[in-house]
């Protein structure tokens, strides 16, 4: 019966998204309508061979870990073709013959550019998250995922929002807020997938078996309920056809700036800190094989980040129409902040005392702890960076772009290569991974691919800051623009050389966890260890 | 307007002297008499219950190969 309302609610998504399709405004809209139709029709096709079938039991004994294998299939996938992408617009900047003329309007840097961090926050970081989000709830409160098939839903359908976004923003679909492009029908389609996800964590949370919530589970909550929240309020908008992808946002002027990096830098906050935090106080400590340093000071960090990252937004707008009291607001939250980041990072880091031979030998490890580091320093180098004397130096340069990447590569992407490579050979039922000296490898790429990144972007950001501001005696500037563009251009080729080292590192990672999972029935034990370079 | 005026009022004074007492409220909490006792056991409950839920040891144990098939 069941079946029957699934396949009569799919068969009319075909109907209308064909009808919305024909009377489509824009190729983008024209698209969109055809992948919700072809997602529609291959789900369709799925259940319709099953109808009859015995329903295959949903075993309450045992955890659901088909979406997270998946989910973690994903994040692999896409975290390639996100670096990929990044390293592609890097060299767009160096050399700017690299927008080819053919390609005008669909892959030059102003349509990549979303395309590449919509791809590594949204579907690397997001695929991530939801993965991690569903085995930790399950190994911490003794139960099996709630909701049946909701888990699956929530997979496939954030797999869908990332086509929709990925495909609008070669096709000039976007509502131009920073991380928040996706138009009015993604939008909505990610509300519900979200809500579904929050659906499947919270009924899996009240019916555990553990009579404590652990604090992980607390991050995840907090990334989960914030975002719907952000994503909301700052996508409030009025399509202007039901048959088009344009909308008018609601809000106007700098309520609309105060809302966007109100959204934006919670979007950092919690989607990139508070949800990764929450892998951090499962994995680092499940990889050590001991427990948190102080579990009194994980949730103090909890409650402390989440009272003061809310406030922090304003600092995005510094010496704009902002009001000053608001201005200085951001500014004072974001320097309180560094305290609880710091604590966490300290904790994150302390749970190896005792323990800290584990570096020289395990490199799964030794990548947990460089993402923690990272996280230090990103988390110092932020609120210094938001204090307005510091902003007015470099705001708009490149040092904010390096701030973000020493933050982005260096602890959500560390952070998650020590997830996969530790979640995989569980997942599989393997031994171990089938080659540790290749983690060495991808460890080794991936740090130097963050150095060269992250210290040429504060040698160009902080020359470009200073150039800009150079007067003469008369009191006239002494650079143009482009002066500054021409003397980055060193610096943004070693940029781009440090993206392709971070690159070949993801897909030597690949290559890793494809191995350990194809070498299989093997269960050999792990191959010796190889002692830190 | 005068819905603006009185919520910014109240956040301004009544809501915030709430925020500012929960969250020294938590840590005051956090570190009551007693609570190491606790938090040792919430740090540690993640080293067990990782390969099945609790409580599912009475089903006839598997071997690690031979999972039933997943359900979707």
């Amino acid at each position: 019966m069941w079946d029957y309302v699934k396949l009569a609610v799919l068969a009319l998504v075909v109907v209308v998204a064909a009808i919305a399709a024909s009377m489509a405004r824009d190729i983008a809209y024209l698209v969109h309508m055809l992948v919700i139709l072809l997602a529609a029709v291959i789900t369709f096709v799925w259940i319709i061979r099953r109808v009859g079938e015995p329903v295959p039991a949903h075993n309450p004994n045992e955890y659901m870990d088909g979406p997270i294998r998946y989910g973690v299939i994903a994040t692999a996938l896409w975290g390639v073709v996100g670096f990929l992408v990044g390293v592609v617009i890097a060299f767009q900047l160096a050399w700017p013959q690299l927008n080819f003329e053919w390609a005008q309007g669909y892959l030059n840097f102003g349509r990549l550019r979303p395309l590449h961090t919509s791809a590594v926050i949204f579907a690397f970081g997001g695929n991530a998250l939801i993965a991690s989000a569903f085995y930790v709830v399950q190994r911490t409160s003794a139960a099996r995922l709630w909701g049946g098939g909701l888990a699956w839903f929530v997979f496939w359908g954030y797999q869908v929002f990332i086509v929709m976004a990925a495909t609008g923003y070669v096709l000039g679909s976007t509502q131009g807020n920073e991380y928040a492009e996706p138009e009015w029908l993604a939008d909505l389609w990610l509300t519900i997938v979200w809500v579904a996800f929050l659906l499947v964590f919270m009924g899996t949370i009240i019916k555990r078996r553990e009579p404590h919530i652990y604090v992980a589970n607390w991050f995840y909550m907090a990334f989960i309920i914030t975002v719907a929240m952000l994503h909301i309020v700052n996508n409030i908008a009025i399509p202007v056809s039901v048959f088009g992808s344009k909308s008018v946002p609601v809000w106007s002027g700098v309520q609309s700036a105060m809302i966007q990096w109100w959204y934006g830098h919670n979007a950092v906050g919690f989607f990139l800190t508070a949800g990764f935090l929450g892998m951090m106080y499962y994995f680092i400590p499940k990889q050590a094989e001991r427990p948190v340093y102080s579990y009194k000071l994980s949730i103090m960090h909890f409650w402390a980040l989440i009272f003061l990252y809310i406030w922090a937004g304003p600092h995005h707008l510094h010496y704009t129409a902002l009001p000053d009291w608001a201005q200085t607001l951001g500014m004072t939250f974001s320097i309180m902040l560094w305290m609880p980041s710091w604590g966490g990072m300290i904790n994150g880091l302390m749970t190896l005392s005792g323990a800290w031979d584990k570096l020289r030998t395990d490199p799964i490890i030794r990548m947990m702890v460089v993402a923690v580091g990272f996280y230090g320093m990103a988390t110092f180098e932020g609120p210094m960076m938001s204090i307005k004397t510091v902003n007015s130096l470099s705001h708009y340069t490149d040092w904010t772009i390096g701030h973000v990447h020493s933050a982005a590569l260096g602890w959500n992407g560390m952070i998650t290569f020590g997830m996969l490579y530790y979640l995989v050979p569980k997942l599989w039922q393997r031994e171990g991974l089938y080659s540790l000296r290749l983690v060495s490898w991808h460890f080794w790429l991936a740090t130097i691919g963050i150095v060269l990144y992250a210290a040429s972007m504060w040698v160009t950001g902080i020359m470009e800051g200073l150039m800009w501001r150079e007067v003469d005696a008369q009191g006239f500037l002494v650079n143009s623009f482009a002066d500054t563009v021409a003397a980055k251009f060193p610096m943004y080729v070693v940029r781009g050389l440090g993206g392709v080292l971070f690159l070949l590192g993801a897909v030597i990672m690949c290559y890793n966890l494809w191995k350990t999972v194809t070498s299989s029935g093997e269960r050999k034990p792990a191959a010796a260890a190889v002692p830190a370079e | 307007m005068e819905t603006y005026t009185w919520l910014r009022a109240f956040a301004d004074s009544w809501h915030l002297l709430f925020m500012f007492c929960f969250f020294i409220g938590v840590f005051i909490f956090i570190l009551r008499p007693g609570s190491n006792k606790v938090h040792d056991e919430s740090a540690n409950m993640i080293f067990r219950n990782d390969d099945k839920p609790a409580g599912a040891d009475k089903t006839p144990r598997m071997g690690r190969h031979d999972e039933p098939k997943e359900a979707r």
